[in-house]
This record gives structure tokens, C-alpha cells and sequence, in this order.
């Protein structure tokens, strides 16, 4: 207990509250969020007309994925500062993530086997 | 000790580029994460696991929905709104996806100011955020009392298979529930930012450290972390 005392009082002794005058966290022009902002509205706009124009098949799925990775991109990237941070955290919060497509992948072929016995068992054709 | 619970970013050495580096800060002593403080390497290890959460509830509604028998219920009709004479596709959804698009930009931009020590305007940007989500929330709710009257059950639903109601009640249940407590948080932050807690370097109530403006950054990114799980989930379940 006496050492964190001594502790917090060298802290205070050593660093100031903050450095006026000195860059602190992130700074970046405002300028930059605007058109981040502008481009999210841009791309949500599109996924929305994807549906209002009512595509279809390939075309609907592939734009509808381009335009969920181009907006998760730009908010981890630009919002949560992902694009200014040291590697070695980029990679761990970014890289586990993509073992979902691993249980995505189990679950296709599980899914695919459940219908299959559901038509098979209760002979209800898709 | 002090370097191992170090209260904001610290100057580093260089590291080699790529792999390499990771490969550097990962194999040194005590710190993995160099120039990241601890408050805001827990936030992004609790935003992981809760990606993994909503991985899993979106990847369980991937196989119910694969897997029936029964035509799955269109979205496009189902979340129609009748206006100005004729029905809309999706419009509210549209309108709730801009809404927290736009609490993003405000968060992002409050974060800005608050690393500028100008707590007006952060303060007021956070506000600004916390009514978009608390208005998100309100339509949220207009959106289940709409499906609920018109017969969605967990169990049941008038269209076609019977999973897309608890897909939807606990999807959307879920990411409500964290823009609830997101809001929550935002006003008392705000509230904070407002007195100049984090000018002064006042304690805080629960872990007696030191309020910084940083605080204000991690709380933005559990705020964008809400939006990125909605665009996830108005492409998947939405749109698809």
C-alpha cells in the first residue's frame, strides 16, 4: 500500500496531468472524419438501393458484401484509429476475427446436411 | 512497475516494419502493446469478444436460415413502411442505419476536441451522439411493437419459417441492448467532460485513477464498435 502511495506521489512528481503544447493522442484534421462521414453515408446509401432497385443473385450478394466491408473498413480503420496504431495491436484485435469464416465454413456444411435430412425425413422439398 | 501500468502513450523505440516488428513487441519483457495504454487495450480485447458474440448469434441465424425447409420471410416486405400513400422497402431501417452513422461522426469528432482540451464542444458532440443513439433506441422499439402487433413471435411469425422471429428478437435485442448502455455511458462521460474532470485529473469513483481525455477515446471506440456491428447485421439480416 505504501508503495503505490509512493508510487502515484512519483508519477505526479515526474509526469504532468498533460502536457500543454505537446501532441496528445490522436490528432488528425476534422476534415478527415467529414469525408469519412461522407463517404459512410455514400456507401449506406448504395447498400440501401441495392434492395430498393430489388437486385438479385450474384450481383445483390457481391454488392452487398463490398459495401459491408468498405464501411467496417473505413470505421475501424479511420473512427477507431485502427489505421494509426503499432502493428502488433492491428494484428491482434484484427487477425482472430477471421476464424469466424473457419465456423462459417463448419456451418455451411452442417446446415447443408440438416435440410438434407429434413427432406429426407419429412419430405418437404425446398 | 510504473512502465507496466503506464496511464497513456509513452514514447518507444522503433521496431523493423511488418511482421518482424509485431515479432519484437510481442517477444519483449512485460509490454506487448508498446505505446497503448491499458484502458484502451482492454476496450479492443472486450470489443474482440464481443465480436466473437455477434459472430456467433449472426452465424446462428446463418444456419437456421440454410437450413429450413420453409421460405424464410422477405425483409424487404416485412420492414416496409406505408407512407405518403404507397410502402417504402426497408425505410425505416435506412433511416436507423443514417442515424447511427451519423452519432459515429459526432463521436469521432468529439474525440478530436477532447484531445484539444476543448471540452464545450466535446462535450456537446457527446450529447449530440448520445441523442442519435437514444433516438436509434426509440425507433428500435417502434420497430418491435410494429412486428409484435403484426403476430412475430420467437416462435412463430404469419410469413414463413418460424426461426426468422427469434433470429430477429435476439439479433437486434443484443445490439440494442449494447446502444443502451452505450448511451448510458456517453452521458456520463460527457457529464465529466462538462465539470473538467479530465482537466483537472480528477479520480474517478470506481478505480481512483486519474481522469484523462483518452477516456473520451475509448469510449468512442465501444461507440463505433456498435456501428460496426450494425452494418453487419443490416447487411446479413436486413438486406440479404
Amino acid at each position: 500500500m505504501a508503495q503505490a502511495e509512493a508510487r502515484e506521489q512519483g508519477l505526479q512528481g515526474h509526469a504532468p496531468l498533460h502536457q500543454v503544447g505537446h501532441a496528445e493522442g490522436q490528432q488528425h484534421p476534422i476534415r478527415l472524419y467529414l469525408v469519412v462521414w461522407g463517404w459512410l453515408f455514400i456507401l449506406s446509401a448504395g447498400s440501401y438501393s441495392i434492395d430498393y432497385f430489388g437486385l438479385q443473385g450474384h450481383l445483390r450478394w457481391g454488392l452487398i458484401i463490398t459495401f459491408m466491408m468498405l464501411k467496417a473498413g473505413l470505421i475501424v480503420a479511420v473512427f477507431m484509429h485502427m489505421a494509426w496504431e503499432r502493428l502488433a495491436l492491428a494484428y491482434a484485435i484484427l487477425v482472430p476475427p477471421l476464424l469466424i469464416l473457419v465456423f462459417v465454413w463448419i456451418m455451411v456444411l452442417e446446415s447443408g446436411y440438416t435440410e438434407l435430412t429434413r427432406v429426407l425425413s419429412f419430405g418437404m422439398g425446398p | 512497475m510504473a512502465e507496466t501500468t503506464l496511464e497513456h502513450a509513452a514514447p518507444v523505440a522503433p521496431r523493423p516494419p511488418g511482421l518482424r516488428g509485431i515479432a519484437a513487441d510481442w517477444s519483449s519483457d512485460q509490454r506487448a502493446f508498446k505505446n497503448v495504454s491499458w484502458g484502451k487495450a482492454m476496450m479492443w480485447i472486450f470489443l474482440l469478444s464481443d465480436t466473437f458474440i455477434f459472430g456467433c448469434f449472426l452465424l446462428s441465424y446463418m444456419t437456421a436460415r440454410m437450413s429450413t425447409t420453409v421460405p424464410w420471410p422477405n425483409p424487404s416486405e416485412v420492414f416496409a413502411l406505408h407512407l405518403f400513400g404507397q410502402d417504402i422497402p426497408l425505410i425505416l431501417i435506412a433511416i436507423m442505419t443514417f442515424v447511427l452513422i451519423s452519432s459515429s461522426g459526432t463521436m469521432a469528432m468529439a474525440v478530436n476536441f477532447g484531445y484539444r482540451h476543448d471540452r464545450r464542444k466535446t462535450a456537446a458532440l457527446m450529447l449530440l451522439t448520445a441523442a442519435l443513439g437514444a433516438s436509434f433506441v426509440g425507433m428500435q422499439a417502434f420497430e418491435w411493437t410494429k412486428l409484435i402487433t403484426e403476430g412475430v413471435r420467437p416462435w412463430t411469425n404469419p410469413w414463413g419459417a418460424v426461426q426468422f422471429g427469434s433470429s430477429f428478437f435476439m439479433i437486434t435485442g443484443f445490439h440494442g441492448t449494447h446502444v443502451t448502455i452505450g448511451v448510458i455511458f456517453l452521458l456520463i462521460t460527457a457529464r465529466k467532460v462538462w465539470r473538467g474532470d479530465f482537466e483537472a485529473g480528477a479520480r474517478g469513483f470506481f478505480t481512483s485513477r486519474r481522469g484523462q481525455y483518452e477516456s473520451v477515446e475509448i469510449m468512442g471506440l465501444y461507440w463505433h464498435f456498435v456501428d460496426l456491428v450494425w452494418v453487419f447485421i443490416f447487411a446479413f439480416f436486413y438486406l440479404w
